[in-house]
């Protein structure tokens, strides 16, 4: 549905536009060089060792100990692939939202959906544990309808206030919608303390899951997304010239916004519903981008799924290896090397402004 | 799209919150009504307990409306007989079943509605909330029983109940009856050929156990080695076990304690990526466990190492 709609809507190249950077095929094949090595990293560390000459075998069919194979394949391959999809689609779609609301501070979950997705699994874990629709755990479904409604209730709120004339209307409303599902959030989680421990470690991030049933799962909808958010992403450059400039180019900046902001969620929503709510990644990967290669969205959204992918991926080998054989929350590790980060985003941004 | 009157529709909300705020008020009063209480055989009052956390507590009287906030002294207190002196307990005290269950919480105490039951003694297991400041504000004597590290610690803390409410004989003999009940078990389990492995399952998120802890002293009293002991470094008591770990670690035996949390069984934890490979999968010796026995450390820690005991029994009968 996304796709169609999304496809329809770009206009011919404005010529306001033709002086922007493409991406140099330089960095695009340096990002798919970080993105093997991170994955290989991922594929050969973690708290049971298994051996470059092992994996290689295992990979190409050949003779594996049972128990290795076991190991990799069941459990080790998935989680670096589905890594791989979460790290990506999170950065893409916090690259997306910072360029259809021209905030730097903008992350997926600007207008609720994380708020959403905590919301809808905590009330499936306290009320329904256990329960499948159609052969799918009840869980990862009550996230992405969470994720789903927080944002479309946050985007009709918006609309309502301000019909979309700015996006700050957009972002208060997405507040004020988060800051009201996570109380609810909070009172279901302080009335059913038997769930809690599932619930904290739901919230913090995993992705320590269902292997590829649940790679199979997300991966439709964070084609469609990547593949939307793509198409956008010279409407995104577009969109830097400012709301009134672009509305006299004959570009839709309303549509804009709208397809890629339901890109973005639908994305969003489908990685937080089988990994939680991983923070950070959806803020330093595309700000690193900007500072060390470019702010243009040609180079931004290729590169934030490449180094989206790579840097969650190694968050995720940090996650299973630091404390082996404990596990950590991934948004631990992905939180603990955001935040001094953030803060240097914020110094370099303040440094260009002045 | 614009909201209409605005002004009116907010008074209308306030009204509403307001409303559901005072029903809500007044059935959390009502739910306060305090029951009678009969009186248990009298004894040496006034009695001076030293918590386990150094404390000393007086009680000049022996209690006839004492509350409980913890699960597990809940279990002690009607297992010595001082259950006709208890008239409310807290949320998750669900055993016996004839314990006054309430809506007061241990997790987030509310004094107020601690003192609107008139309490004589309270019990709890942490202070969280300003619990032991408040009810000393109150001058109701509190006695804080917490978390047991073995069962010792349990045998302690059903004694001091047992003095704190005037059931010291009940209490002495449940313990005796306890001690031989265990040693009992522990003698069953004839010494293995080799050592079994044992994987504690708190949910499905791979939370376990460690030997730190009271329920895995009760592995290790069973001669049974506890794969998560490999995660004390990084967290001494409970940690969070990577899968690939459990998977390559080869438990002979897997103790389900979320069946109820998570309704995890055999069936469940063999659909799990990779876990078919694991011994006790393939034998068979997953067992489900009440997750309440498995979270506390009360009289019916017995049950729970006759259920343990008995699979480590099978599982070297197959050997």
């Amino acid at each position: 549905m996304t796709a169609t709609v999304a496809v329809s809507v770009v206009p011919e190249r404005p010529a306001a536009l033709a002086g922007m950077p493409r991406l140099p095929w330089t960095w695009a094949a340096a990002g798919l060089f970080a993105l093997v090595i991170c994955c290989a990293v991922g594929v050969l560390v973690g708290p049971i060792h298994i051996g470059v000459g092992a994996v290689l075998q295992a990979l190409v069919g050949g003779q594996v100990d049972p128990g290795q194979a076991n190991i990799l394949w069941s459990l080790r391959f998935p989680r670096v692939v589905l890594g791989v999809l979460v790290g990506g689609t999170l950065a893409v779609s916090g690259a997306a939202y910072q360029g259809v609301f021209r905030n730097p501070l903008a992350d997926p979950y600007l207008l609720g959906a994380a708020a959403g997705a905590n919301l809808g699994a905590t009330l499936a874990i306290a009320f329904a544990p256990g329960t499948s629709i159609l052969a799918v755990n009840i869980v990862p479904l009550a996230a992405f309808v969470g994720a789903g409604a927080a944002v479309a209730g946050a985007y009709a709120l918006g609309r309502s206030v301000t019909g979309l004339r700015s996006a700050t209307g957009l972002i208060l409303a997405g507040v004020a919608i988060a800051a009201f599902f996570n109380s609810i959030q909070s009172y279901v989680q302080q009335t059913q303390t038997a769930s809690i421990r599932q619930v904290y470690s739901w919230i913090l991030g995993r992705l320590v899951t269902a292997g590829w049933d649940d790679v199979l799962l997300i991966l439709p909808y964070v084609i469609l997304s990547a593949a939307a958010i793509f198409v956008h992403r010279r409407l995104l450059d577009a969109l830097t010239l400012g709301e009134d400039e672009v509305t006299s180019l004959g570009i839709p900046v309303r549509r804009v916004r709208l397809i890629v902001v339901v890109a973005a969620t639908l994305g969003t929503a489908a990685v937080v519903a089988v990994a939680g709510t991983i923070a950070f990644v959806g803020i330093i990967v595309p700000h690193a981008i900007r500072l060390l290669i470019g702010r243009s969205y040609r180079v931004v959204i290729p590169l934030s799924m490449l180094f989206g992918a790579a840097f969650l991926v190694l968050a995720d080998a940090g996650a299973r290896t630091v404390v082996a054989p404990a596990e950590l929350p991934i948004g631990v590790i992905t939180a603990f090397l955001g935040a001094p980060f953030f803060i240097a985003v914020m110094r370099s941004t303040r440094a260009a402004a002045l | 799209m614009r909201m209409h009157q605005p002004g009116a529709s907010a008074k209308l909300a306030f009204r509403l919150f307001a409303v559901a705020f005072v029903s809500v008020f007044l059935v959390a009063s009502c739910g306060g009504t305090p029951t009678s209480s009969t009186s248990a055989p009298p004894s040496h009052f006034p009695v001076s307990i030293t918590e386990p956390g150094g404390a000393t507590v007086t009680i000049a009287h022996q209690p006839h409306r004492v509350v409980s906030l913890s699960p597990s002294a809940t279990e002690m207190l009607f297992a010595i007989g001082a259950g006709s002196q208890v008239i409310a307990v807290d949320d998750q005290s669900n055993f016996p079943a004839n314990a006054p269950t309430t809506k007061l919480s241990g997790f987030t105490p509310n004094i107020e509605a601690i003192a609107a039951y008139t309490p004589d003694l309270v019990v709890a297991a942490e202070d969280t909330g300003s619990l032991v400041h408040g009810m000393q504000a109150l001058n109701v004597p509190i006695l804080l029983e917490p978390a047991a590290k073995n069962l010792d610690d349990s045998y302690l803390q059903i004694k001091q109940l047992g003095l704190a409410t005037g059931h010291s004989a009940q209490a002495d003999s449940l313990v005796a009856s306890m001690r031989s009940q265990v040693g009992a078990l522990v003698a069953s389990v004839s010494k293995p050929a080799r050592q079994l492995k044992v994987y504690h399952e708190l949910d499905n998120t791979f939370y376990s156990v460690t030997s730190a802890t009271f329920i895995g002293q009760a592995y290790k009293l069973l001669g049974l080695t506890n794969i998560a002991d490999a995660a004390t470094a990084a967290t001494p008591d409970y940690p969070q076990l990577s899968p690939e770990f459990i998977v390559s670690s080869n438990p002979d035996l897997i103790v389900l304690a979320d069946t109820k949390c998570c309704q995890q069984d055999l069936n469940s934890v063999a659909a799990r990526p990779g876990w078919r490979a694991i011994a006790a999968v393939k034998s068979g010796h997953v067992v489900g466990v009440d997750d309440d026995i498995a979270s506390r450390w009360g009289p019916r820690i017995v049950d729970f190492m006759r259920a343990v005991a008995s699979q480590v029994k099978q599982i070297e009968r197959a050997a």
